[in-house]
C-alpha cells in the first residue's frame, strides 16, 4: 500500500484485552469494505481474539477494557514496557466505562452475593491511564472504527489527526433527526464529545454520554434545561454517571 | 508403550474472553483434564440494582460485545413481562430481524474468521488474504452484510440503539430494507460456496452423549421466548428457568457451572438444531445433509456445522420478515410503558445458546434484584467434561502434545465460547 509514492513502514501492533466486553476490539474486524486495507497497513503480531500468533515485540499497543484485578496490572505494565505507544481504546480503557459503576458498590458484598462462600479475586475499576501512561485515548462504547482508522493513518502515514471538539448534537443535526428533547426523551448530546455519528439519538435512545464530556461542556446550563424539561435530578445524574466519562467534571448544581 | 501427554493452554486464542485448557496424562491414564475460566468478575447483576428499567438493557448490552443485541432483547423481554407490556407487530418483526442480524454476524465471525483457520492449518484468518483471497472476501461479504443488517434493525451492531422497552425507536427506511433484502437474496450464493468450503473440513470423529437444551419451537425455529426443552425430555415454561440451569460455583473458575439431568448439558446452535430441526427452511435442511449433520448429533465439533445451517435458515426467514414489514407499512412502533412492582423472566436464543434475564422491580420501575444466566456459563461444565473424554480418547494413541493441544483447542472453539459474557 503506497501513499504519495512512499511505501510506509508497517508498525508492529498488539491488541490486548482487559476487563470489558471486548466489543471495542471486535470493531477492528468490522467495516469489511476497508478491512483488507486496514489489516495490510499494520503488522498485527498479537491479537488473542483474532489469531493464535503471539509475539512480544510490538511498537503500538491497543488496549481494550479496564483494570479490575492485580494480574491485569502486571500484564499492563509489561505491555507498557515494550510498546512505544499505548492507545486506550474505548470507554472502559479511557475512563472505566460502565464498569465504573463497580466503584460505587460494595465489592465484598457483591462477591458473596454472586459466588457465595467461594469469593473470587477482584478489585476496584481503574482506567488504563490510572495504571500506566497512555499516549492516545479513543473513548466510545464501542469505539468507532472510523476513528481508529484515522488514528492508524495518522500513526502509519503521518496524516494529521484532530480530535473531535464539537458535541454529538452537531452530528445529530447533520442527520436531520428530530431532537430527542422534542420527543420527551433525555439526551446528553449537547455536552458529549462527538465523533460517533450520533447513532443513539438516531436510533431513538438518546445520547448516554459514552464518549465523555466535550471540550468546555456547559454542564450547569444543560442541567437547568433538562430540569426545566421535567427530567428529575436522579435521572440526569444516573445518566451522567453511566459511562464514567463525566466523573470529576462538576458544575454548581452537581 | 508408556504415554505421557501434557496440554497447558493459557488464554486460549480466537475466542472471546480468557480461558485455559489443562490436560495431564501419565502412562496413558488421564490424571487431570479440565477447562478453566479466568476472566475477571464484573458483577453486572449487582450493578443493575437501583437502575431504572430504561437503563437495564443499555447496561446489560455491555455484558457482551458479540451478543449485545441478544442481551438487550432479553432485558427488554424480561421488563415487558414484569410490566405486562404487549408490543406492536412491527416492533416484534424489527426485533426479530435485529436478532437474525446478530446471529448472522456472530456465526459468520466465528465460523469463517475464527474456526476455519484450524481446518486449513492457519494461525488466523489474516493469511487468507494472500493464500485464498476469494475465501477472505466471501467471509467479509457475509459478515459485512450481517453488520449492516444489524445496524439497520438494531441501530448499531455492537450495543444497539433502537431496541427499547415498549417497542423500537425507529422504522428502518424503506429503501434500505429493500437493499438489505436483495443483498440477503444474493448472499445465498455465498452461503452455497461456504457450504462447499465447510464440506471439505475434516471434522474430528468424536462423540460424547450429551443433554441439549434450547427453546422449544411450536410452529417456527424458536428465537425469542417460549418453553424450554431438553433432549432428555425436560420441558418447562420460561419462568421456571432456574430449574433448567441449576448454576453452582466451583473453585478453579470465575464462571459458574450448570447442570440438568446429567452432570452437564450443552446449549447453542447444535442444541437448537437437535431440538428444532423440523422447523428449518428446506434449503437449510439440505445444507445440513450436504455437510453430514443429522439430528440428534452428539459430536461437539458439529456446533460449527449447525451454525452454517442456521445462517441459511435465518437468511431465508429474514427475507420473509422484511417483505412482511414492508407490507405492513409505517405505523405504531412502540406502546406507552407503565412501570409497576413485579417480577419478570425472559429467555432468548442468542448465537451461543439460550440466555435468561430475570429482574424484580420496585414501584418506580427500578431494579431490586437481577439474575442473568449466560449460554457459555451453561456450556462450561460440558466443555470441561468433553475435554476429559477427549483426553481419554487420545490417551493411548500416538498423539503428540501439540496434536492433542490443537484438537482440544478446536473443541473449545467449536462451542464458540463467549467467556467474558459467562463471567458477567
Ligand atoms: S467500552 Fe464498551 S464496547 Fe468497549 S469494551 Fe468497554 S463495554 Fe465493551
Ligand atoms: S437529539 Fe440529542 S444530540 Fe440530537 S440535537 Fe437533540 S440533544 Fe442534540
Ligand atoms: S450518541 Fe452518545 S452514547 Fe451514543 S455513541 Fe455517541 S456519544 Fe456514545
Ligand atoms: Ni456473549
Amino acid at each position: 500500500m503506497r501513499y504519495l509514492g512512499i511505501e510506509p513502514v508497517k508498525p508492529r501492533v498488539g491488541i490486548f484485552d482487559f476487563s470489558g466486553c471486548e466489543g471495542c476490539q471486535l470493531q477492528l474486524l468490522n467495516k469489511e469494505e476497508s478491512l483488507g486495507a486496514f489489516l495490510s497497513a499494520l503488522e498485527i503480531v498479537h491479537f488473542r481474539e483474532g489469531s493464535s500468533e503471539a509475539s512480544d515485540d510490538y511498537d503500538i499497543a491497543f488496549i481494550d477494557g479496564c483494570v479490575t484485578r492485580e494480574d491485569e496490572v502486571v500484564r499492563l505494565k509489561k505491555i507498557r514496557s515494550i510498546a512505544k505507544l499505548v492507545v486506550a481504546m474505548g470507554s472502559c480503557a479511557s475512563f472505566g466505562g460502565v464498569l465504573r459503576h463497580r466503584n460505587y458498590i460494595d465489592l465484598d458484598a457483591a462477591n458473596r452475593e454472586v459466588y457465595g462462600d467461594k469469593p473470587k479475586e477482584t478489585g476496584k475499576t481503574r482506567a488504563i491511564h490510572e495504571v500506566v501512561k497512555v499516549d492516545v485515548t479513543i473513548p466510545g462504547c464501542p469505539v468507532s472504527k472510523t476513528q481508529v482508522e484515522r488514528i492508524v493513518q495518522h500513526l502509519v502515514l503521518g496524516v494529521p489527526f484532530h480530535d473531535v471538539v464539537y458535541p454529538v448534537c452537531v452530528e445529530c443535526k447533520q442527520k436531520f433527526n428530530t431532537c430527542m428533547f422534542e420527543k420527551g426523551t433525555l439526551c446528553l448530546g449537547p455536552i458529549t464529545r462527538g465523533g460517533c455519528g450520533a447513532p443513539c439519538p438516531t436510533g431513538g435512545l438518546g445520547c448516554w454520554g459514552c464518549r465523555g464530556a466535550t471540550v468546555d461542556p456547559n454542564l450547569k446550563e444543560f442541567k437547568d434545561l433538562a430540569l426545566k424539561r421535567g427530567f428529575s435530578e436522579a435521572e440526569i445524574d444516573e445518566r451522567l454517571a453511566f459511562f464514567g466519562g463525566f466523573e470529576g467534571i462538576t458544575c454548581a448544581s452537581i | 508403550m508408556r504415554i505421557d501427554l501434557n496440554v497447558d493452554v493459557k488464554h486460549l486464542t480466537r475466542v472471546e474472553g480468557h480461558g485455559n485448557i489443562y490436560v495431564r496424562i501419565r502412562d496413558g491414564v488421564v490424571e487431570e483434564a479440565r477447562w478453566e475460566v479466568v476472566e475477571t468478575p464484573r458483577f453486572f447483576e449487582v450493578m443493575l440494582k437501583g437502575k431504572h428499567y430504561t437503563s437495564a438493557g443499555i447496561l446489560t448490552a455491555r455484558i457482551c460485545g458479540i451478543c449485545s443485541i441478544g442481551h438487550a432483547l432479553a432485558s427488554i423481554r424480561t421488563t415487558e413481562a414484569a410490566f405486562g407490556v404487549v408490543v406492536p407487530e412491527r416492533a416484534r418483526r424489527i426485533r426479530l430481524l435485529a436478532k437474525h442480524g446478530e446471529t448472522l454476524q456472530s456465526h459468520s465471525l466465528h465460523l469463517l474468521f475464527l474456526a476455519t483457520p484450524d481446518f486449513l492449518g492457519l494461525p488466523s484468518a489474516i493469511p487468507l488474504m494472500t493464500i485464498a483471497p476469494d475465501v477472505f472476501a466471501l467471509a467479509g461479504r457475509l459478515k459485512g452484510l450481517a453488520n449492516r443488517m444489524s445496524d439497520l434493525f438494531a441501530g448499531r451492531t455492537t450495543h444497539p440503539t433502537s431496541l427499547l422497552v415498549g417497542g423500537v425507536g425507529r422504522m428502518p427506511p424503506l429503501k434500505e430494507m429493500q437493499q438489505i433484502r436483495d443483498e440477503l437474496h444474493k448472499s445465498l450464493d455465498d452461503l452455497r460456496v461456504a457450504t462447499e468450503i465447510v464440506q471439505k473440513f475434516k471434522i474430528p470423529d468424536f462423540t460424547r452423549e450429551t443433554e441439549f437444551v434450547s427453546l422449544k419451537g411450536e410452529r417456527d425455529y424458536p428465537w425469542i421466548g417460549g418453553n424450554l426443552l431438553s433432549t432428555d425430555g425436560v420441558d418447562k415454561p420460561e419462568r421456571e428457568y432456574l430449574a433448567m440451569t441449576n448454576e453452582y460455583v466451583i473453585d478453579h473458575s470465575t464462571s459458574k457451572w450448570a447442570k440438568l439431568s446429567r452432570e452437564s448439558f450443552a446449549v447453542g446452535a447444535l442444541a437448537r438444531f437437535n431440538n428444532n430441526h423440523r422447523f428449518l427452511h428446506p434449503e437449510a435442511w439440505d445444507v445440513a445433509h450436504a455437510v453430514g449433520l443429522r439430528p440428534v448429533s452428539h459430536n461437539p465439533f458439529h456446533h460449527n456445522l449447525a451454525q452454517l445451517v442456521e445462517m441459511v435458515h435465518v437468511t431465508h426467514e429474514s427475507i420473509r420478515l422484511i417483505d412482511e414489514l414492508i407490507d405492513l407499512g409505517p405505523g405504531t412502533l412502540a406502546v406507552p410503558v407503565e412501570p409497576r412492582a413485579g417480577e419478570g423472566m425472559g429467555a432468548v436464543e442468542v448465537p451461543r445458546g439460550i440466555l435468561y434475564h430475570h429482574y424484580v422491580f420496585d414501584d418506580d420501575g427500578r431494579v431490586e434484584k437481577a439474575n442473568c444466566v449466560i449460554p457459555t456459563t451453561q456450556n462450561n461444565a460440558n466443555i470441561s467434561h468433553d475435554i476429559e473424554e477427549l483426553a481419554r480418547t487420545y490417551a493411548n494413541t500416538s498423539t503428540t502434545n501439540e496434536e492433542l493441544s490443537l484438537i482440544a483447542e478446536m473443541l473449545v472453539r467449536a462451542y464458540d465460547p463467549c467467556i467474558s459474557c459467562s463471567v458477567h
